[in-house]
C-alpha cells in the first residue's frame, strides 16, 4: 500500500492505495465520485477524462500513486457555487448529450481543449475531441456545443 | 409543425430542453457501476479462448488461495441447482456456465467472487482450465455441409445445424414474373456481424435476501419487466417466484439492443447473491463486452430484382443465411424468427415478392440482436436499397429517378405489400424531392461528371427506406407469449402536477422529457410539472421495454390515452364547479370553459385539486388513469437520404463530405430531441458502411475484440449532418406518431455504400459489401488500374 494526497475539486484527500490502484477506481470508488465513467480498458474511448493539474487525462491509464501531489478537476468539480460551467450549459442547451455516458469525459476534454485554445475552428474541436467516443449524438451537436461555449467564455 | 400549446405548457412541437440533462451534466447520473450496496461483492469471470472443445478440468484452489476471492462458482455447481442452462428469449437454449464443452470464444466458464473488483481479477487470472480443443465451424456455408459436426446435439432431435426455416411471399407467382421479366439483376452481399458498443457496457449488482427470499436485480436492461418474468421463469424452481423478484434498470448508458437479451453473467451475479446470501456486483469490461455478447446482423444475402426494360420493377427474390452463433439468442417477436425482414419492398410498389431466410449454428457467441432496429429491418432495407442501385446502373438511370419511378404513390395508403404489410402513411416523393433540393442533386450529378472526366472519384448515393416499427399489435406480436402491448400509468397531485410511469425503458433517447411533453399536450399541464419514472418493475406498469423503436408507438399512446381518460374525469369535476352540463364545456390545452362564456372557466390544476377536495356527487376521488395499449397497426415511418463521397485513389480512403437525411417519422414531439436521434442513428450507419465488423478468423478468433480494433466513427470520420423532415402522420397513433430512433441506422449504411459504389459504377464495379474499409477499395482501385 502507499500513500498519496491529492486535491481533488478543490478537496485534499489522502489515502492508502494499492499501487496498481487505478486513478479512476480511485475517484469512483475511495472518493465517491461517480461522475467519471469506464467505457473501456484501451485508453480509446475517453469517457473517464479528467483535469489534472489542468491537462485531459484519462484517468483509466493513469495510477493513482501517479497523481500523488496533484491538483484534480472531475465533471462534480465544473460548477461552482450552484452556477453551470459554460461547457454544461451549452451541452444542454445544444442537446450535446443523449444517455449522458461519455458526457463527464466529453465535458473535460472540452474544457481542457478551452483552455488551451478559446476560440477554435469546428475542424480544431473536431480534432481535439477525437479521443472521445459518443455512441448516441453522432458528434454533431458536442462540436457545437463547445463551439457555443467557447463563444460564451470569450464573450 | 406550429404547437398547439404555449411555451409555458411545452406539449409536442416544442424543442424543450431536456429534464434528464441535469444529472448527467453533473456528474450525478446513476448507471449501473455507481451502485454500491452495504456489504457487496464482485464477480468477475473466466472466459473461453478457445471457440469449441472439451473441458477437462478446473482447478480453482490457487484462485482461493487469492487474498480476498471467497469463492469459484463452475456449471457444476450451478448444476446442483439446474440453473447450468437457461431459456433465450427465442425459446431456445444457452448454457449459463458450461459444465463439458465450450461453444464460442470468450464464453463464460467460471465467475469468481471477491472483497473487490481487483481481487476478483486476481482470481480469474489464478483459475485453471483444461480445455481439449476441438475444430470450430466458423462458415455458416460450411455449417449447412452433410459432414458438418452437429454443434447442438444436445438438444433433442438436433440432426444438423440449422435452426429454423422461414419465408415470406408466393414463391411460385414471384419465380412466374421472373420469368417474364425483361430485366433481372442480382447481388450476393453480406451484411456482416457488427457489436453495438455502447460505451457503457453490461452488468448488475445482484441483491438476495435470505431472510425474505426477496431478489432486487439493479442490471443494464431495456426490458425489465419481461426480464423480471423471464428470471421468475428460470429460478422459479428454486423459490424466487415473480413476487419476490424486483428489476430496477438504472440510468443505462446507451442499449441499442444490446441490452434485450438475458446474458450468463447476470444470472451468475444472481446465482453468487443467492449463494453467498450478498450483494454481487458484475461489470464487464469492454473486451468481454466486444467478445461475447451483444452481437447483431450477420445475414449472407442472395437478393435478385425483376423489371421491365424502362425499370419497372416486378418483383423481388430473396435468400438469406443467417449465422446465429451458438444460440438463437436474439429478441425478436416470437412468431417473427425472421424478424421483420419482410418489409425488403420497401418504398416500391411492386406485382410479387418472395423471401426466405434460413438459420444455422456456428461456433460464435450469440448474435442477431435487434442493434438500433425494428428486427432485421437494416438488412433488408440494405438489400434492396443495394439491389435497386444495381438495377438503375444495368439499364443506364440515374438512381433518384429510379426510385422515383417505382415508389408507392401517397394516394395508395394504406398500402397492402406483397410480403404481407398494411403500410399506414407514406408521401415518398416529398422526402426525396427535399432530399434533392438540399442537397442541389442536380449539380452534384453536373459536379460528379466533370471530375470523372478528370478522373476524380466521386460518389453520390440515394436511399429511399421504408421502416416498420412499434411491435406491436397482439395477434401477432409476443416474446415469450407475452403480448407487445405497452402501457402507462399517470396520476395528478392536488396541486396540479404528475407522475407518469411507463413500461419502457429510456437509454438516452429522453423519455422523461418526451413523455412529459405527451401528457402536456394532452391535458394542458406544464411538462415541467411532470414527473417522469420508468425502469423499476415494483412501479411502473407491466410493459415489453424500449427497443425497435417501439416506445412512443406503444408506451407513448399509452400515456396518451391515460391522459385522455384523466381529461376525460376532469371534464366531469369542471362541469360539478361550474354547475353546468358537460356538452356546454370547451376545452383548450389547460383550461375548461363555458361555450359562450369564455371568461367563466376552470383551469386543470382547478379540477386535480377539486378531485381530492370537492367531488360531484357519487365520483370517485383522485385522479388518475392506467392504460394498456395495444397498437392497431405498426407505424411505417421513411426517409430518404442521400450523400456525396469522395474517394482518395492513393489509399482507398472513402471521406463522407455532405449528408442530407430527410425524415417522415409522423407528428414530432420534441423536434431537437428527434433531430438528435436522426444524427446519433446516422453515425451509427456510417460505422458499419465504412468500419465496423467483428470478423473470425478458421479457428473462431475474435479479431475485433477491443476498440483497438472495432472502429466506431469518431469526430473526424462523422460529417456535419443535415436534416430536415416531412410530416405524413401516422393515421392510427393517438398522436399521428411512428418512432424514430432508428431510422437513421437503417437508412445511411445502403446511402454510403450506394455512393461509393456510383463513385466506382463506371469502372464496372456493381457492388462492394459493408464495411467498406480503404483496403478493400484500395484493391479494387489497384485491379481496375486507377490507383495511385
Amino acid at each position: 500500500m502507499k500513500r498519496v494526497s491529492m486535491t481533488v475539486n478543490g478537496v485534499r484527500h489522502e489515502a492508502d492505495v494499492e499501487s496498481r490502484t487505478l486513478l479512476v477506481h480511485f475517484i469512483r470508488e475511495q472518493l465517491e465520485l461517480t461522475g467519471t465513467n469506464v467505457g473501456c480498458d484501451t485508453s480509446s474511448c475517453g469517457a473517464c477524462t479528467i483535469l489534472m493539474n489542468g491537462q485531459s487525462v484519462k484517468s483509466c491509464t493513469v495510477l493513482a500513486v501517479q497523481a500523488d501531489g496533484a491538483a484534480v478537476t472531475t465533471v462534480e468539480g465544473l460548477a461552482s457555487n450552484g452556477d453551470w460551467h459554460p461547457v454544461q450549459k451549452a451541452f444542454h442547451e445544444n442537446h450535446g448529450l443523449q444517455c449522458g455516458f461519455c458526457t463527464p469525459g466529453m465535458m473535460m476534454a472540452a474544457v481542457g481543449y478551452l483552455d488551451e485554445n478559446p476560440a477554435p475552428t469546428e475542424e480544431e474541436v473536431r480534432l481535439a475531441l477525437e479521443g472521445n467516443l459518443c455512441r448516441c449524438t453522432g458528434y454533431h451537436n458536442i462540436v457545437k456545443a463547445v463551439l457555443a461555449a467557447a463563444d460564451d467564455m470569450g464573450s | 409543425m406550429t404547437p398547439k400549446t404555449s411555451a409555458d405548457i411545452c406539449g409536442m412541437g416544442h424543442s424543450m430542453k431536456r429534464k434528464e440533462d441535469p444529472r448527467f451534466l453533473q456528474g450525478k447520473g446513476n448507471y449501473i457501476d455507481d451502485i454500491v450496496l452495504p456489504g457487496m461483492l464482485w464477480l468477475d469471470i473466466v472466459r473461453s479462448p478457445i471457440a469449441y472443445g472439451k473441458i477437462k478440468g478446473i482447478d480453482s484452489s490457487k484462485a482461493l488461495e487469492v487474498p480476498g476471492v471467497l469463492a469459484v462458482l463452475t456449471g457444476k455447481d450451478l448444476e446442483a441447482y439446474n440453473l447450468h442452462w437457461m431459456p433465450t428469449l427465442m425459446s431456445d437454449t444457452q448454457m449459463v456456465l458450461p459444465t463439458d464443452t465450450v461453444m464460442y470464444q470468450a464464453q463464460e466458464v467460471a465467475a469468481v467472487i471477491a472483497t473487490s473488483r481487483y481481487a476478483a481479477a486476481d482470481g480469474v487470472a489464478a483459475v485453471e482450465v483444461d480445455y481439449e480443443p476441438m475444430k470450430p465451424v466458423i462458415d455458416p456455408f460450411k455449417a449447412l455441409e452433410e459432414d458438418a459436426p452437429v454443434l447442438r446435439s444436445d438438444k433433442d432431435g438436433q440432426t444438423d445445424n440449422r435452426i429454423w426455416h422461414w419465408e415470406a411471399g408466393d414463391k411460385a407467382a414471384t419465380d412466374k414474373v421472373f420469368e417474364e421479366a425483361d430485366v433481372v439483376v442480382r447481388e450476393r452481399m453480406h451484411v456482416p456481424r457488427i457489436h453495438v458498443a455502447s460505451i457503457e457496457t453490461c452488468g448488475c449488482v445482484a441483491d438476495f435476501n435470505p431472510v425474505e427470499g426477496h431478489l432486487t436485480v439493479y442490471m443494464t436492461t431495456q426490458a425489465p419487466h419481461a426480464i423480471r418474468t423471464v428470471l421468475a421463469l428460470v429460478a422459479g424452481h428454486v423459490g424466487l417466484s415473480e413476487e419476490k423478484i424486483r428489476v430496477v434498470s438504472p440510468d443505462i448508458g446507451g442499449g441499442f439492443g444490446g441490452k434485450v437479451p438475458v446474458y450468463p453473467g447476470y444470472v451468475v451475479a444472481i446465482a453468487a447473491s443467492v449463494v453467498l446470501g450478498k450483494p454481487v456486483k458484475w461489470i464487464e469490461d469492454r473486451m468481454e463486452n466486444l467478445q461475447a455478447d451483444s452481437f447483431a446482423r450477420d445475414y449472407h444475402m442472395a437478393a435478385e430484382l425483376a423489371a421491365d426494360a424502362d425499370g419497372k420493377i416486378r418483383g423481388l427474390r430473396i435468400k438469406t443465411l443467417a449465422d446465429h452463433g451458438y444460440s438463437d439468442a436474439q429478441a425478436a417477436p416470437s412468431k417473427f424468427p425472421a424478424g421483420l425482414f419482410s418489409i425488403c419492398t420497401g418504398s416500391y410498389d411492386m406485382e410479387q415478392a418472395y423471401a426466405e431466410v434460413d438459420a444455422v449454428y456456428t461456433n460464435k457467441p450469440p448474435g442477431g440482436v435487434a442493434y438500433r432496429c425494428s428486427f432485421r429491418v437494416t438488412e433488408a432495407v440494405h438489400c434492396m436499397e443495394r439491389v435497386v442501385d444495381t438495377l438503375a446502373h444495368r439499364i443506364g438511370k440515374d438512381p433518384a429517378e429510379l426510385r422515383e419511378e417505382n415508389f408507392i404513390p401517397k394516394e395508395a395508403f394504406p398500402y397492402q405489400s406483397p410480403l404481407g404489410w398494411e403500410y399506414d402513411s407514406g408521401d415518398y416523393q416529398a422526402a426525396m424531392d427535399k432530399a434533392k433540393e438540399m442537397i442541389g442533386y442536380d449539380d452534384l450529378r453536373r459536379e460528379q461528371a466533370e471530375k470523372r472526366a478528370r478522373s476524380e472519384l466521386m460518389g453520390i448515393g440515394v436511399c429511399s427506406f421504408t421502416e416498420v416499427l412499434g411491435a406491436g399489435p397482439s395477434k401477432d406480436f409476443d416474446i415469450l407469449g407475452i403480448k407487445m402491448f405497452d402501457s402507462a400509468e399517470v396520476r395528478v397531485h392536488p396541486t396540479g402536477k404528475a407522475i407518469a410511469r411507463f413500461g419502457t425503458k429510456s437509454q438516452g433517447q429522453g423519455h422523461e422529457t418526451t413523455y412529459a411533453q405527451i401528457i402536456a399536450e394532452e391535458l394542458g399541464l406544464p411538462a415541467a410539472h411532470v414527473q417522469v419514472e420508468e425502469g423499476d418493475t415494483d412501479t411502473a406498469p407491466y410493459g415489453l421495454g424500449t427497443y425497435a423503436s417501439r416506445s412512443t408507438p406503444t408506451a407513448g399512446a399509452a400515456g396518451a390515452m391515460a391522459a385522455r381518460q384523466i381529461r376525460d374525469k376532469a371534464s366531469k369535476i369542471a362541469a360539478h364547479l361550474m354547475e353546468v352540463s358537460e356538452e356546454d364545456l370547451e376545452w383548450e390545452p389547460g383550461k375548461f370553459s363555458v361555450k359562450g362564456a369564455p371568461d367563466r372557466s376552470v383551469t386543470i390544476q382547478d379540477c386535480a385539486f377539486a378531485a381530492y377536495t370537492n367531488l360531484p356527487e357519487g365520483m370517485e376521488p383522485g385522479l388518475e388513469a392506467t392504460n394498456y395499449y395495444d397498437p392497431p397497426n405498426l407505424t411505417f415511418p421513411f426517409g430518404t437520404y442521400i450523400c456525396v463521397v469522395d474517394i482518395d485513389r492513393g489509399t482507398g480512403e472513402v471521406t463522407v463530405r455532405r449528408f442530407v437525411a430527410v425524415d417522415d417519422c409522423g407528428n414530432i414531439i420534441n423536434p431537437m430531441i428527434v433531430q438528435g436521434q436522426i444524427h446519433g442513428g446516422l453515425t451509427q450507419g456510417i460505422g458499419p458502411a465504412l468500419f465496423e465488423e467483428i470478423p473470425y478468423d478458421e479457428d473462431g478468433n475474435n479479431l475485433a475484440g477491443s476498440f483497438m480494433d472495432y472502429l466506431v466513427p469518431t469526430s473526424m470520420e462523422t460529417p456535419a449532418w443535415e436534416t430536415g423532415h416531412t410530416i405524413t402522420p401516422s393515421p392510427h397513433h393517438p398522436l399521428g406518431a411512428k418512432g424514430v430512433g432508428e431510422s437513421a441506422t437503417v437508412g445511411a449504411p445502403p446511402a454510403i455504400a450506394n455512393a461509393v459504389v456510383d463513385a466506382l459504377a463506371h469502372l464496372g464495379v456493381t457492388h462492394l459489401d459493408i464495411p467498406i474499409t480503404p483496403d478493400k477499395v484500395w484493391d479494387i482501385l489497384n485491379e481496375k488500374g486507377v490507383a495511385e
